[in-house]
């Protein structure tokens, strides 16, 4: 195999949930040593939500836990113990980069903070992420991406305009936060590289979040103007919707903005007498009337399947897409010609797709070869080859209970 | 602390139109000196509204101000010989090649990544296209809702029967970033190797990376998230509600209990501020650390009513009518005080006006000179000790104006050759 671009670089993770770890893993499928200190006593919310293997909840048992972990190796600690917080320094000592994504303060409540970290390794390279940043009035704001991705305007941008703001199920601002971090974590080793000098990082995922909705906010601060949301309509299109088509809750997108593509429009759709209609002959006209083109070509798609519809829009160079569904994904032939859903075996899971990637690099090609970690489940590799700990000094601290295992998680999280 | 932003002093040619421009904007916060390289007419995306005083004019466009900061500008005519030849003395001294082109396009010119590696060896070339550059969609048209559309995105948004988008597109932004990602990758490993490559951008598979569990709840459950309106729900129930009309616009707020970080606490202030108004009064004393959400939330899934999913429902009406009696704003401080999950929807003048956004220095100020005024932009979402503190490099280029900065001071052309490349249409 190639030379792994991170090889070498080592990560101590003590982050969670959706942003911190995917910065990690990045990294990791790309070569870091990435070892992901997790506690039974207080486990990363994802493993305990759906979708759980075989309905049966158990902290191993959610893909959810497991997809932002890929390469990493699980160890579990309990921090809030004496040595559980030496065995954090001694893991900090080894690493390149420490990892946090946790409510501002409660690194330093472990004695984890930027700055104890800096005194057990100078040169360390530290992430912190959370929704609002680390200061400021609303700084220790705990909450997940919804929140932030409410509080920077996007619920607000989202529905139809007569009705309620809708929220962003998917927790949006953990899949923009990410990518920036990444990116200037990357260009903080190397800054390290050049200088031997370490950087702090301090994101908010709200502004991170704010950054893909620029136009719309200096529509605001230039403008004035306060845009609300448009349903799937767009200003510079029309037709510009997604229609019914035939089966179950079925749906494709299309999109026309030219002339020409109105003319391709028409004959893909058999060139009906309605499409002469001076409603719509011109752009403005189509856009005035709007709503009544979308009720007359959602008449011509629902009879056909969104494949049908996006294979006859795109033969005739009109801009279609079936609106896919997660079933849907794992059949679309392109993403399946990128190798996007890459399947490893997880020791309880069993088998399970893992996303890709969205770049190829042609010379370093990502490798993803091991699946989320169950907690603490490499403990024996992290605590006696990469810390040195002795067999006995590791049996000691299970028993001491500060190295976690399954008999540490509460009551109500194990039963079901 | 280091003098120079961390990307200071490497150069990016940037070829793209709205397809990757967000790019060489994140290599441009990061410190590169972009170069924006644009037809004679200019950009396609200076097309894009919004515009400033709506005057739809292409050097008015708020998207171009947005993604074209930091950049210059210069116009060259790639399929002109002499603006080949430019292109060509460019790039020896180019760092990074972005393009967002067709797929085979750059071949077609003669600038495909193996032309451009002969010419400058450890050069990075990014292609961001809709679909990356080989396979069956990648000639397929696209804009944004079909984008967002094939990348699952509208199907996880709006109502189980009405898939919708985010009202201002994603799609590009989302590769474009991405394509910044791979580049810095590729970066780093030039810097340790001195190998350059060739980064291949999707933005469906930029759209999928953003479905959070959506892609594994199929894969493991078999269940297809859908919108579900203002609640979460699944296969077309609805099991919580998250989005709660309030006196003067609309909250956001995550109930339940159990393992769920912070839900406990907030759950449990959230009834005791209902409490004060005669509000949910059997539950003061309620143990919600003893109520696990995640059978509550697959008995809703499968249409079951047990005593967990009646507590909940029982919980959203009574909040239904508490909310009304408060204001945005009041519920939001005391969910700050309590550690209550509860944040406001926010508009975009609720964003500008955010004095969390002002105590951390978010906002920056954009001297735009040609229209004699300065403009407040969102800052960079991260803020560093070791780092030089974020400043816009400059505000978009206009067409062409950074011709003579670069083609005579640089490339040491006169403003005669000027003239000419200009009449012959390679500028």
């Amino acid at each position: 195999m190639v030379q792994q671009v991170f090889q070498g670089i080592k990560v101590a993770d003590f982050s969670w949930v959706g942003v911190g770890p995917q910065v990690a893993r990045e990294l990791a499928e790309h070569g870091a040593t990435v070892v992901r200190a997790e506690s039974h006593r207080h486990p990363d919310t994802l493993r305990l939500l759906m979708p759980i293997k075989d309905f049966q909840s158990g902290i191993d048992r959610s893909g959810f836990g497991a997809c932002y972990n890929t390469n990493k190796y699980g160890m579990s600690v309990d921090l809030s113990t004496p040595q559980g917080k030496e065995v954090a320094k001694r893991l900090v000592k080894w690493a390149d980069i420490v990892a946090d994504s946790m409510t501002p303060g409660t690194m330093a409540k472990w004695g984890l903070s930027y700055e104890s970290c800096r005194e057990i390794k100078p040169d360390i390279i530290y992430y912190s992420t959370c929704q609002m940043g680390q200061k400021g009035p609303f700084a220790t704001f705990g909450g997940y991406g919804m929140f932030g991705t409410s509080y920077a305007g996007y619920c607000h941008l989202l529905g139809w305009p007569y009705g309620s703001p809708l929220p962003t199920i998917n927790n949006y601002s953990d899949f923009i936060a990410p990518w920036y971090l990444c990116a200037t974590l990357i260009l903080a080793l190397l800054h390290r590289r050049k200088t031997g000098q370490g950087i702090y990082l301090d994101q908010s995922q709200v502004e991170a979040g704010i950054n893909f909705l620029g136009p719309t906010i200096l529509d605001y601060t230039i403008n004035g103007r306060t845009q609300c949301r448009a349903g799937n309509q767009d200003p510079h299109s029309a037709p510009h919707s997604i229609y019914a088509c035939l089966g179950q809750n079925r749906w494709v997108a299309i999109s026309v903005s030219s002339d020409k593509e109105w003319d391709c429009f028409c004959q893909a759709i058999g060139s009906p007498e309605w499409v002469k209609s001076p409603k719509f002959s011109t752009f403005l006209s189509r856009k005035k009337h709007e709503d009544e083109l979308d009720r007359l070509i959602t008449e011509w798609t629902k009879d056909y399947t969104p494949e049908q519809v996006m294979d006859i829009m795109q033969q005739s160079g009109v801009a279609a897409g079936v609106v896919r569904t997660a079933e849907d994904l794992f059949n679309d032939p392109q993403l399946n010609h990128r190798e996007h859903f890459r399947f490893l075996d997880h020791d309880v899971i069993g088998r399970m797709a893992y996303n890709a990637p969205a770049y190829h690099l042609s010379k370093t090609p990502n490798h993803i070869w091991k699946p989320g970690p169950c907690l603490g489940g490499d403990n024996k590799y992290v605590y006696n080859e990469i810390l040195g700990y002795s067999e006995d000094e590791i049996a000691d601290m299970i028993v001491d209970g500060v190295i976690t295992t399954d008999a540490d998680v509460t009551e109500v999280l194990r039963e079901q | 602390m280091t003098e120079q932003p961390l990307l200071g002093g490497f150069r990016v040619l940037d070829l793209t139109d709205e397809g990757g421009l967000m790019c060489g904007r994140v290599l441009g916060d990061l410190g590169a000196d972009v170069i924006q390289i644009e037809p004679p007419r200019g950009n396609s995306a200076r097309n894009i509204g919004p515009f400033y005083k709506d005057i739809p004019h292409p050097e008015r466009s708020l998207y171009w101000f947005w993604t074209a900061l930091h950049k210059r500008g210069i116009t060259l005519n790639l399929d002109s010989i002499d603006g080949k030849e430019l292109f060509k003395q460019l790039l020896r001294t180019a760092d990074f090649v972005i393009e967002s082109f067709s797929p085979g396009h750059m071949a077609s010119l003669g600038f495909s990544y193996e032309a451009l590696e002969q010419i400058n060896p450890s050069i990075i070339m990014t292609s961001i296209t809709p679909f990356g550059q080989t396979g069956p969609y990648s000639h397929y048209k696209v804009s944004d809702i079909v984008g967002v559309s094939l990348g699952g995105m509208s199907r996880i948004y709006g109502e189980f029967d009405r898939p919708v988008r985010i009202s201002t597109p994603q799609f590009y932004f989302q590769g474009g970033t991405q394509g910044a990602l791979g580049s810095v990758v590729a970066h780093y490993h030039r810097e340790i190797s001195g190998e350059g490559q060739h980064v291949d951008v999707s933005c469906q598979q930029a759209m999928v990376l953003t479905l959070m569990n959506t892609i594994e709840m199929w894969d493991i459950q078999k269940m297809n998230i859908t919108g579900a309106g203002t609640w979460v729900g699944f296969m077309g129930r609805t099991v919580v509600k998250l989005i709660y009309r309030c006196r003067d616009g609309y909250v956001f707020t995550m109930l339940g209990g159990g393992g769920q970080a912070g839900v406990v606490t907030s759950t449990k202030g959230l009834v005791a501020m209902a409490n004060r108004e005669g509000y949910l009064i059997d539950l003061a004393d309620f143990d919600w650390s003893t109520y696990d959400f995640a059978p509550v939330a697959l008995a809703k899934a499968f249409g079951m009513e047990t005593e967990g999913t009646k507590l909940i429902d029982h919980l959203v009406e009574e909040l239904e009518e508490f909310f009304p009696t408060k204001s945005k704003q009041e519920l939001f401080d005391e969910a700050v005080q309590k550690a209550i999950l509860l944040i406001p929807v926010c508009d975009t003048k609720d964003v500008v006006d955010s004095p969390q956004l002002t105590e951390r220095d978010f906002w920056v100020q954009v001297d735009h000179a040609e229209l004699g005024k300065r403009f407040t932009y969102p800052g960079f979402p991260i803020q560093g000790t070791g780092l030089p503190p974020y400043k816009p490099q400059r505000r978009a280029p206009l067409i062409g104006e950074h011709n003579e900065e670069i083609y005579c001071e640089e490339l040491g052309l006169s403003k005669q050759d000027l003239i000419l490349l200009k009449a012959t249409g390679a500028i």
